[in-house]
């Protein structure tokens, strides 16, 4: 079972812009799947039309095999959305903007300020639910957004950037948080710019540019094609001008950490003897855990050259 | 946060509720909505059109009225009341509606409502009955504060609610219609400085229209606010300068083509959607 069918999807706005340029996407129920693309790319525009808010020029869409066109509002009970931009009522409390957005799904008052009391509480939001919204910080309002659009206990979420601006510990603490909802069984459809995000929290991928999917699968399978890997080299003495290593790409993040590039394969030991001849020693060695960000970027920049 | 999977898991899914529900459910919460968003802020919302009313009392029911002496046979203070009280249903009406609506557009929480499994009708159903709440409160606010300068009574109670109801829903559903045009607050101001002003002012609040000239009481006539007032004119007084029908007419025919023509907008996604 599908949870999302998107087929031949267009979209050209009226100023001419050809946002989605025929976009065919599946995500299967129970998945936690990472859109992704740069700016402009048409991710935004994609997921505005999977909710309602932006009108499409041609193309198909199916919420857990029901016609969007056809069955709008039994589509729509089953998504909830976290959207890129706050959006809420900020003169409205946590606890109202709950309640209210429950009610719009038809959710009967009594059920719904239940659902709200269990998810401020899961969001570390019920010390203010009676505070109006504007005095949140940047944190607590994404939180509030999350818990809206889980109040009707859609089967699938969409989260547009949710972790944009938020501090890293508060944004592995929503990692964690959205992995249990996606265990609990709902679907999660996640677009980010922290492809660390993506590369740790999704099984599957998609990246589109310039309104068109140029790459979709596995994030394992993509990352074992990504041809090289990077690695953070701490060093025991400052280095006053990197090392000149034949067939590996050396970067000086600083006096005391290099990013080297290893083509996958290629043996480490090779690395360590140039390193140790040129009189640089390794304390400790990591692997940077932004592959997808290399791939990413590889498969953007070819895009963009074709 | 608070992550064990005991709590994730959604305990207390109840059974698909049909459309019909889902969209009741949804009208009650939006008019609940927008009564708390007015009342929250009572004193930008229900004082100011009072203290207005009061000062129109004062100025021309008692100062200048007591001069002017009666107007169509009655009192000039009884005779401008029923005026005073509709034009603080229709601009409050009016106001409520198009200044919701937009800010919902602005801040982007119309979105809250366009995701959700709601019907268009449903959506401006909800903001059309906020602005017909805040237009009866004020009316009734204004009422009521009238009795200190006269004894209203009413003559025809249902006539009186009906028309004051219809035309505080016509107003409201115009509101709807100038913020989904808006694009700026300046928008959203320009409808009611320079068009509903002049159409309450000139539509037989403060006089009777038989006592214009033949060519300004034939340009009347083309004034839709003039039924309205005399409408509810007739049923506090119990005579107006038109049969009570065309008022009734021209306000039915007007709620439905401005119903018409904000769903139609809404349907096309004018404003609020790309």
């Amino acid at each position: 079972m599908y949870a999302l069918e998107i087929s031949s999807l267009q979209k050209t706005y009226d100023n001419g812009h050809q946002a989605l340029q025929g976009i065919d996407l599946t995500v299967n129920a129970g998945d936690f799947f990472a859109l992704l693309g740069p700016n402009g790319a048409g991710k935004s525009t994609a997921i505005g039309i999977i909710c309602s808010l932006v009108n499409s020029s041609g193309g198909e869409i199916k919420i857990f095999g029901k016609d969007l066109q056809q069955q709008r509002s039994s589509c729509k009970l089953d998504i909830g959305l976290v959207p890129q931009e706050i959006n809420f009522n900020a003169f409205e409390t946590p606890m109202n903007i709950l309640v209210t957005q429950a009610g719009y799904y038809g959710v009967r008052k009594p059920v719904a300020q239940h659902r709200a009391e269990k998810y401020l509480k899961l969001l570390d939001l019920w010390e203010k639910r009676d505070q109006p919204a504007r005095q949140m910080s940047g944190g607590m309002k994404r939180r509030l957004m999350i818990a809206r659009a889980l109040v009707h206990e859609p089967k699938l979420l969409i989260l547009d950037e949710p972790t944009a601006g938020v501090d890293i510990e508060i944004r592995r603490s929503m990692w964690e948080f959205l992995e249990k909802i996606n265990q609990a069984g709902t679907t999660i459809i996640l677009t980010t710019h922290y492809l660390e995000e993506a590369e740790t929290l999704c099984r599957n991928v998609a990246i589109i540019d310039q309104g068109r999917i140029v790459e979709q699968g596995l994030v394992s399978e993509l990352l074992s094609r990504s041809m090289v890997q990077s690695f953070i080299l701490d060093l025991k003495e400052p280095a006053l001008k990197p090392p000149e290593l034949s067939d590996y790409r050396v970067v000086k993040c600083d006096d005391k950490r290099l990013e080297i590039e290893v083509v996958i394969g290629r043996s480490m030991n090779d690395l360590f003897k140039q390193l140790q001849q040129q009189g640089f020693e390794v304390t400790s060695m990591r692997n940077k855990s932004n592959r997808l960000e290399e791939f990413f970027l590889r498969l953007v920049s070819k895009s963009d050259a074709a | 946060m608070t992550t064990s999977n005991e709590t994730m898991n959604y305990t207390e899914q109840a059974e698909v509720p049909s459309v019909a529900l889902v969209n009741w459910i949804a009208f009650k919460t939006l008019v609940t909505k927008e009564i708390r968003r007015f009342m929250r802020i009572w004193v930008q919302t229900i004082v100011p059109p009072a203290v207005s009313a009061v000062l129109y009392m004062v100025i021309f029911g008692k100062l200048i009225g007591e001069r002017i002496g009666v107007m169509d046979g009655y009192s000039y203070i009884d005779f401008v009341v029923p005026g005073i009280i509709m034009m603080a249903v229709i601009t409050n009406s009016y106001s409520n509606s198009v200044s919701s609506f937009f800010s919902a557009k602005f801040q982007h929480h119309i979105e809250e409502l366009l995701i959700a499994p709601v019907h268009n009708w449903v959506i401006l159903a909800g903001f059309v009955a906020g602005g017909v709440c805040r237009g009866l409160c004020v009316g009734a606010l204004v009422a009521a504060v009238s009795l200190f300068f006269t004894r209203i009574s009413v003559e025809n109670p249902l006539i009186t609610i009906a028309v004051v109801v219809l035309t505080s829903t016509l107003f409201a559903i115009g509101g709807v219609i100038n913020s989904v045009f808006a694009k700026s607050f300046d928008d959203i101001s320009i409808v009611p400085n320079f068009v509903l002003t002049p159409l309450t002012y000139l539509g037989g609040i403060f006089y009777s229209i038989k006592l214009l000239p033949d060519f300004w009481f034939n340009v009347s006539l083309f004034n839709p606010v003039l039924y309205m007032v005399n409408g509810f004119r007739h049923g506090i007084l119990g005579s107006s300068d038109f049969p009570l029908w065309w008022s009734f007419l021209v306000i039915v025919v007007f709620i439905l083509i401005l119903a018409a023509i904000a769903l139609h907008l809404m349907n096309k996604g004018v404003g609020i959607k790309s």
